[in-house]
């Protein structure tokens, strides 16, 4: 869930990060009064939930009231990546001498907070990453362990950064990892940071990202910047397959049979089992494949609600075939699931055997499940078939059969 | 009795007339496979039959000479 820059200004604010003053603006009147309050240059700023906003037209600059209301009504009027402004966020302009990245966000593959820092903030933090490597510092941080001032220098420190600015970066990166933690944040950046002509340093801009799964236990943070319930902050509406997913998913309240995203490939999944999803879902692409939709199954969901998934799934235009993978499974029963998966494909008017390129569950009552994809032909592996082999097995009879 | 496509259910015609199995039968299946006949007795609903999770409660409930489960994918 994204927040808007305003909003994860505040989160900053409130643990003494160091920011130019604003205003938030919801109309191009607020704005010119919000420069006149403010006074001298501001910069306006389009508030919505993507990037991108300078090259679209979001960003405008103003030295009076009149120019502040008249960059506000282009901004306002200006949708960016599809989305309405949710309002305009004028602030003070400092003459900027350099600027910084900082940013936290998770390391899957080392399963721990990495602290990103950078002495050349302002772009593309990976385009930096590539070009300027010795530019770009990552420190890895617990998930239990509190953290220390130590580890916030450590990371500016190793970008070459030194004396006073060293001391005041530090606590601002030091607070950002500390928002990423407490808040449940998968993404905490400030970038850039700003160290004034006057030798101040200060948080320009700023994109935070909380755990969606998290909101529950945020509540109260949410209602606290205003955030409803029903806002539930996607960067896309949903498409009518993910509402019909969804919809899927409520018919009962077995297992999970749907958070279903659409993509356009031609290889329908229907995957899952406690972190089985993502890494069939990537072990598809890195296996070339071009995944029509992600899912999550799991928990042992009812046959019915399986083959409404699979029916959706199946039945979206441009799926050729489906591949069913999981995790080796426990709390979901393999037998079920095959009843569900070929119930879903045969409702739909295909014949199982044609349509579903592997099926891959491994697990509890297999040997019944195997019974059932046995008479109706269709090609199955146990667990001696890693999941990346299995994703590599469906792509390629996919391609076979595109003759590709 | 209406066949599921993976699972039939078999209930012998004595059961029918046992008012306390048809009761136990209702309550032992934890996915709602059996039904009272409009007629009086048991029936099954076609829409659970596939549902069935083979926990042979209703079997240890009637005695296998009574209700039989039987799997359509096996031979
Ligand atoms: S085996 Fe279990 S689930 Fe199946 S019909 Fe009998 S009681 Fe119901």
């Amino acid at each position: 869930m994204r927040f808007y820059e305003f909003e994860a200004k505040e989160l900053l604010r409130r643990r003494g990060v160091p920011l130019p003053e604003s205003r938030l603006a919801r109309t191009a009147a607020e704005a010119a009064a919000a420069q006149r309050d403010l006074g001298g240059a501001v910069v306006l700023k389009s508030q919505v939930l993507s990037g991108g906003r300078m090259k679209a037209g979001g960003v405008r600059f103003a030295e009076s009231a009149d120019e502040a209301r008249d960059a506000a009504e282009a901004i306002l009027a200006l949708p960016i990546s599809g989305q309405e402004p949710a309002g305009v966020l004028v602030e003070q302009k400092g003459d900027v001498a350099q600027e910084y990245y900082a940013a936290v966000t998770w390391d899957g593959r080392a399963k721990r907070p990495v602290i990103i820092f950078s002495d050349m903030g302002g772009i593309d933090i990976e385009e930096v990453a590539e070009t300027h490597p010795e530019h770009v510092s990552r420190t890895h941080v617990s998930t239990l362990r509190p953290l220390s001032d130590y580890q916030a220098k450590l990371a500016v420190a190793r970008t070459g950064v030194t004396g006073g600015d060293l001391n005041r970066l530090a606590r601002i990166v030091l607070q950002l990892a500390r928002a990423f933690r407490e808040h449940d944040l998968t993404l905490a950046e400030i970038n850039p940071i700003g160290k004034l002509a006057d030798g101040g340093i200060l948080a320009l801009d700023a994109h935070m990202e909380m755990e969606a799964e998290a909101r529950g236990a945020h509540r109260g943070l949410l209602a606290d910047l205003g955030i409803a319930d029903e806002d539930t902050r996607q960067a896309r509406p949903p498409t009518p397959f993910e509402v019909a997913g969804a919809q899927v998913d409520a018919q009962d309240t077995r297992g999970v049979a749907g958070n279903v995203t659409e993509f356009s490939g031609s290889l329908g999944l229907v995957i899952g089992a406690g972190g089985g999803s993502l890494t069939l879902f990537d072990a598809v692409r890195s296996a070339g494949g071009d995944p029509a939709n992600y899912c999550e199954v799991g928990g042992n969901p009812s046959v019915r609600k399986t083959a409404a998934l699979t029916r959706l799934i199946v039945s979206k235009p441009g799926v050729e075939k489906i591949a069913v993978m999981m995790n080796v499974v426990s709390n979901t029963r393999v037998d079920i699931m095959a009843r569900g998966v070929i119930k879903g494909v045969i409702d739909a008017g295909f014949d199982p055997a044609e349509k579903i390129a592997i099926f891959r569950i491994p697990g509890s009552w297999e040997e019944e499940g195997f019974a059932i994809l046995r008479r109706y032909g269709v090609e199955y592996v146990d667990r001696s078939v890693s999941m990346h082999e299995a994703a590599r097995r469906a792509v390629a009879k996919l391609a076979a059969q595109d003759g590709g | 009795m209406p066949d599921g496509l993976f699972i039939r259910v078999d209930i012998a015609e004595s059961v029918q007339s046992d008012p306390d199995l048809v009761r136990r039968l209702l309550e032992v299946c934890p996915v709602d496979i059996f039904d009272r006949a409009e007629e009086g007795g048991v029936t099954t609903v076609e829409a659970n039959l596939d549902e069935c999770t083979l926990c042979d409660l209703c079997i240890q409930a009637a005695g296998d000479d009574r209700v039989r489960v039987v799997k359509l994918y096996q031979d």
